[in-house]
């Protein structure tokens, strides 16, 4: 930006530097420095993973091998082979060859076989389960914040009323009980103690025959299914939304602008939702980055409660079982969509705040 | 003598300021009573071991205070006796991050240029890898079955928001007047920062301290409910597992059995996040010169 006043400007220059410029223009964009950011992030991760799986004492191939050896009687060349084939890693090569594979194998999106489930590879597992976590937290994440967001609102417009302080006594006991244990409340309480929801029907992601389509009948049987794991994600993240915003609410109200847009005689809800709803709003989605990880990373417990079949109880079942490469895959993927959500928000950001132009 | 009087001095003024706040002093004892109970409580009560086939399922009664569980024992003994070690590793996980976030958060402040470049680059990449997963899949690998272990496992992967929020806090606290005097004064790094910053951060740090603990309950007890963490059995996770994988979640009369440690769980972390309130009065500075 700046810089770019900065470029040569010597008669024989005038060509380059024009062209330099334009380079450190790309160079300095925001979204281009952010998308790198990103992608040297899964690469991070993705390299961590490896060294964890080849280097570790007692690291998943060793394990496998010793597995294979004392159940199938197998000698130790021939466990070592099925290991490799496995893993998708070819074991005699020097380990700075097996590295660069294992990347371009990514790349290709080639992630290794499931243990447990000979013959299925991760990449199907992933694209099979994937979309129901994505479905069900997404869900739960923009309903927790929507509501959260108003209701703060509401807090800050009659705070220290009745409303303000039973809203607020709720919200600090939901967001101090961690989301899991919530999950098994409401299972004993709703579906056990009080009997109002059919848990048993309610477990996993669709109701035998029901096939995806775009019809009402799938969508409902889809959010009976996701049900309780959203109104989980929901109740326990909805709190800090709440107090977030009133906080924040309060802040904006004493702005000179909101005093000004009152004076010029504006209708009180336009105020409300153009003027302080707006402003007050922004500073949160800093905190749904943080959010959107915390709630992926939970996910994964607040599935096998309910036994809905995502992403998460997948990689349960697959730490249960010891199954690497599927460990590996869906970890994988998890970071990847939280790198990918805070990419997004980072954008939506800039979208949202016109003080803030990027570019 | 003057020491003692000192330290009473200290005492009753800290206790004064966190009166300050009604709903916060109320967590503060809650959350002592919890840690007087569950460290020195198993000493007074006997942890009930033995089965008695007549008294399956009780509700609570004056002799067992919160019933009894599958094998007639007494609900109470074990959750005076499962909280020592949760809030054992909770303590060594919180005290680990906290010391990470405050060296190295003021450290970048401090050095700036490339040192914070390198610490804050980091930093970022570990914030952006969600660390449930990532314990649940390390577990896999490695045997946590020691408590201290298991403690700074979860200390090394919780540190990196709070090191951001040192850093900025320090970053805006080294620009502030008394500093530029400590400098001014050629008072010497060792002063300034642990006579003019840390105080002056204390607040912040003592309420990050607690907030971690309840990070750490929060992922210690995810893990236990995974099967990951092979611990001791009575232990407020592993009593909420056992309930959970035996099934006891489904059945009417085991209500007890599985509310009991989850309100114990669920109450020592309200009362602790209450409690933070009181403790930003506490370990403020400049109300302590007021008070």
């Amino acid at each position: 930006m700046s810089t770019s006043t900065l470029a040569p400007q010597s008669p024989g220059g005038v060509r380059t530097g024009a062209s330099a410029a334009r380079v450190r223009r790309i160079v300095d964009n925001f979204y281009v420095r952010r998308v790198a950011k990103a992608l040297f992030t899964v690469w991070v991760v993705s390299t961590i993973i490896f060294f964890l799986i080849r280097l570790l004492p007692g690291n998943p191939i060793e394990q496998y091998i010793a597995r294979l050896i004392e159940t199938q009687g197998m000698d130790y060349e021939n466990a070592r082979m099925q290991a490799a084939a496995l893993f998708a890693i070819d074991l005699d090569a020097p380990l700075w060859k097996q590295y660069l594979d294992y990347l371009l194998n990514l790349l290709r999106g080639n992630l290794g076989v499931s243990i447990t489930s000979p013959g299925t590879t991760v990449t199907s597992i992933i694209a099979r389960f994937l979309p129901w976590t994505i479905f069900s937290v997404g869900i739960g994440l923009i309903l927790s914040f929507t509501i959260g967001i108003l209701l703060g609102l509401m807090m800050a417009y009659r705070r220290d009323g009745l409303l303000d302080h039973a809203l607020t006594v709720f919200a600090s006991v939901v967001s101090s009980v961690p989301n899991y244990l919530l999950g098994i409340l409401l299972v004993v309480w709703l579906g056990v103690q009080w009997k109002v929801l059919p848990i048993a029907q309610m477990r996993g992601t669709l109701s035998p025959g029901v096939t995806p389509s775009f019809t009402f009948a799938f969508l409902y049987d889809a959010l009976f299914h996701a049900f309780l794991p959203i109104v989980t994600y929901v109740l326990t993240t909805v709190g800090n939304w709440m107090l977030s915003m009133k906080g924040s609410t309060i802040g904006t109200l004493g702005e000179d602008f909101v005093t000004v847009a009152r004076a010029r005689g504006l209708k009180d809800w336009r105020i409300t939702t153009a003027y302080v709803g707006r402003n007050a709003a922004l500073p949160l989605f800093t905190q749904l980055t943080i959010a959107i990880g915390f709630v992926v990373g939970g996910s994964f417990l607040i599935e096998t409660i309910f036994q809905y079949q995502g992403i998460g109880f997948v990689l349960s079942g697959a730490i249960a079982a010891r199954d690497y490469p599927v460990m590996q895959g869906v970890f994988l993927i998890i970071t990847m969509s939280v790198i990918f959500a805070n990419l997004l928000a980072d954008f939506l950001y800039g979208w949202l705040d016109p003080r803030i132009k990027i570019g | 003598m003057g020491v003692i009087r000192g330290l009473f001095h200290w005492v009753g003024t800290t206790l004064k300021l966190m009166t300050y706040n009604k709903v916060g002093f109320v967590g503060f004892l809650v959350t002592a009573a919890i840690l007087i109970i569950s460290l020195i409580g198993p000493f007074f009560i006997p942890l009930d071991t033995k089965t008695k086939l007549d008294k399956i399922y009780q509700p609570p009664s004056a002799e067992h205070w919160f019933g009894t569980d599958h094998q007639g024992r007494d609900i109470f003994s074990q959750i005076v006796h499962g909280g020592k070690d949760v809030i054992y590793v909770a303590a060594v996980a919180a005290f680990l991050s906290t010391f990470i976030a405050v060296t190295f958060g003021t450290l970048s402040a401090f050095a700036g240029g490339a040192v914070d470049s390198v610490i804050m680059g980091f930093t970022d990449i570990i914030l952006t890898i969600p660390q449930f997963p990532l314990l649940a899949v390390l577990a896999a690998f490695i045997k946590l079955d020691n408590l201290t272990l298991l403690g700074a496992f979860l200390g090394l992967l919780s540190w990196p928001a709070l090191l951001r929020a040192v850093r900025s806090q320090a970053l805006s606290l080294k620009e502030r007047d008394f500093v530029e005097a400590a400098r001014a004064l050629d008072l010497g790094a060792g002063h300034i920062i642990f006579r003019e910053l840390v105080p002056n951060m204390m607040t912040y740090i003592v309420i990050s301290f607690t907030l971690a603990m309840t990070a750490a309950v929060y992922t210690q007890v995810g893990l236990v409910l995974l099967g990951l963490v092979p611990v001791s059995s009575s232990n407020w996770g592993v009593m909420i597992s056992l309930a959970w994988t035996q099934g006891a979640i489904f059945f009417r009369d085991a209500m007890w059995r599985i509310m009991m440690p989850i309100l114990a769980i669920a109450v020592f972390q309200l009362s602790v996040i209450t409690m933070t309130r009181s403790l930003e009065l506490a370990f403020n500075p400049r109300l302590r010169t007021m008070a």
